[in-house]
């Protein structure tokens, strides 16, 4: 039995080198989050926003876009035969679910990267809120990628796959999103930031977090059987 | 033959007498026994059927969980029907539960949709989890994997539930009076009665339809058996099939 955290360690490299040399997601999340504030930016009718639409506006965006990167998560494993090799290796099987966890985050933490401050420079007045934004976007991140590998490595298997990671994901993050947008919402009004039950927030997307971890790692096993 | 073809038709017949005389006596109640609610007039009987359907269908979404659970743990198909079907006729109930929920928000508030109603919202994003179950569950072909992959979404649903709920119930800003949660414990003993009485008869129904979808399908299962065993006449069949749920 090779150690879950050398096959941890082996799974999370070969999906950043993967996707360092081929591209496929990280640069598409990326256009499509600038693509979709312009579109904002006119369906809106708006050159800067504030409080609860500047944090409608970051979220909408954040979540269609991690959507994307979401579906092609499992893609490789599926086309080159990944699945039947986790499954002959002498490894715990839900490394897998933590490895690809961990790639989605390390994805996702990129595309805010480029994508917030650009949302900053194109709408926020100033650049105040988005320090405590980093600790919004962490937990979020989490559950996103929580939830959304359990998703992805069931749709990968279907007929419609690129249709279900949407389909059935979306209800299941509208509790995080409504802790995201809660909390960002104070961090981005008009007279500065402010705290509004901010901490309170961050308990629920915690506990979201906690919640789809655990119920991912319970329930991976199950999806690898064959 | 050793297939009992009332396997799953067992108890149908008692329990789909008793359901009409249930809702006969609930009916009665609601109607003729419960005093006209001051507030809110006769519209306010909508609530013995509005509340039970929806507090039916969460506890069926719950009762689809387990099942799907026992399906993962003891891989038996049989749990995995039992669990399709509850989440059938408890997306059924939801549905019932929005459109009953929307009339009386109309009649009451002045409008067919009210976002300030907690509950309300939160039941709406359940069931379009829920509603994602059919297409998730048919866009896979092996049978095994689509029962195994249909329980860990009926168990990941089921545990979204409260969360979803915590999370809504949080957000509405300006809580909206709560004349019927906050006054549960304050109903008048007629109308606390004549609510248990339709908790009780629409619980009935559920598990009725439960019984029922269960037992059509698996005759449907068993009639397709016999007609590849005429075709191909084999080893006897197996006692005990489970329903198949296609």
């Amino acid at each position: 039995m090779t150690p879950s955290r050398t096959a941890f360690a082996a799974i999370l490299g070969k999906d950043l080198r993967a996707e360092l040399r081929t591209l496929q997601s990280l640069p598409a999340m990326a256009l499509f989050a600038v693509t979709s504030f312009v579109i904002f930016r006119f369906g809106l009718n708006r050159t800067s926003l504030s409080g609860s639409l500047a944090a409608g506006v970051l979220w909408a965006t954040l979540l269609f876009a991690a959507v994307l990167g979401i579906n092609r998560l499992f893609v490789a494993e599926r086309e080159e035969g990944g699945f039947d090799a986790i499954r002959l290796a002498p490894i715990d099987r839900s490394v897998l679910f933590t490895a690809k966890v961990a790639a989605l985050i390390i994805y996702l933490v990129a595309l805010e990267i480029i994508a917030v401050p650009i949302f900053a420079v194109f709408f926020l007045n100033s650049a105040a809120a988005l320090p405590p934004l980093i600790l919004v976007l962490l937990l979020a991140d989490i559950g996103l990628a929580s939830a959304g590998t359990l998703i992805s490595s069931m749709a990968v298997n279907s007929r419609a796959r690129d249709l279900l990671v949407p389909l059935v994901l979306l209800p299941l993050v509208v509790p995080l999103m409504i802790a995201a947008t809660a909390a960002t919402e104070p961090l981005m009004l008009l007279g500065g930031v402010t705290y509004h039950r901010f901490g309170t927030w961050l308990m629920v997307l915690g506990l979201y977090d906690l919640i789809f971890a655990l119920l991912g790692y319970a329930v991976f096993d199950f999806l690898l059987e064959d | 033959m050793g297939v009992d073809p009332s396997m799953y038709g067992k108890g149908l017949r008692p329990l789909s007498i008793a359901t009409p005389v249930a809702f006969a006596i609930t009916l009665s109640l609601v109607f003729f026994y419960a005093p006209i609610e001051a507030d809110q007039g006769f519209l306010q009987k909508i609530f013995y059927l509005h509340v039970p359907l929806a507090i039916t269908s969460l506890c069926g979404f719950i009762v689809g969980g387990i099942f799907a659970i026992l399906h993962l743990r003891r891989d038996d198909p049989r749990y995995d029907a039992y669990s399709y079907v509850s989440i059938h006729i408890s997306v059924i109930y939801a549905c019932g539960a929005l459109i009953t929920g929307s009339i009386w928000a109309k009649g009451s508030w002045g409008h067919w949709w009210v976002w300030n109603e907690p509950t309300l919202v939160s039941f709406l994003i359940v069931f379009l989890l829920y509603a994602t179950y059919y297409p998730f569950r048919y866009a896979i072909e092996d049978r095994q994997r689509q029962a195994r992959y249909a329980s860990v979404f009926a168990v990941t649903a089921g545990a979204f539930v409260p969360l979803n709920f915590l999370a809504v119930r949080m957000s509405a800003s300006l809580v909206h009076p709560r004349v019927f949660a906050t006054a549960e414990g304050g109903l008048p003993g007629s109308m606390m009665l004549t609510f248990l009485c339709s908790i009780a008869s629409m619980a009935l129904l559920w598990t009725t339809l439960v019984k029922f979808e269960l037992s059509a399908k698996s005759a449907h299962g068993q009639l397709k058996r016999l007609r590849r065993a005429l075709d191909a006449p084999t080893g006897p069949p197996t006692s005990r099939i489970a329903p198949e749920v296609h």
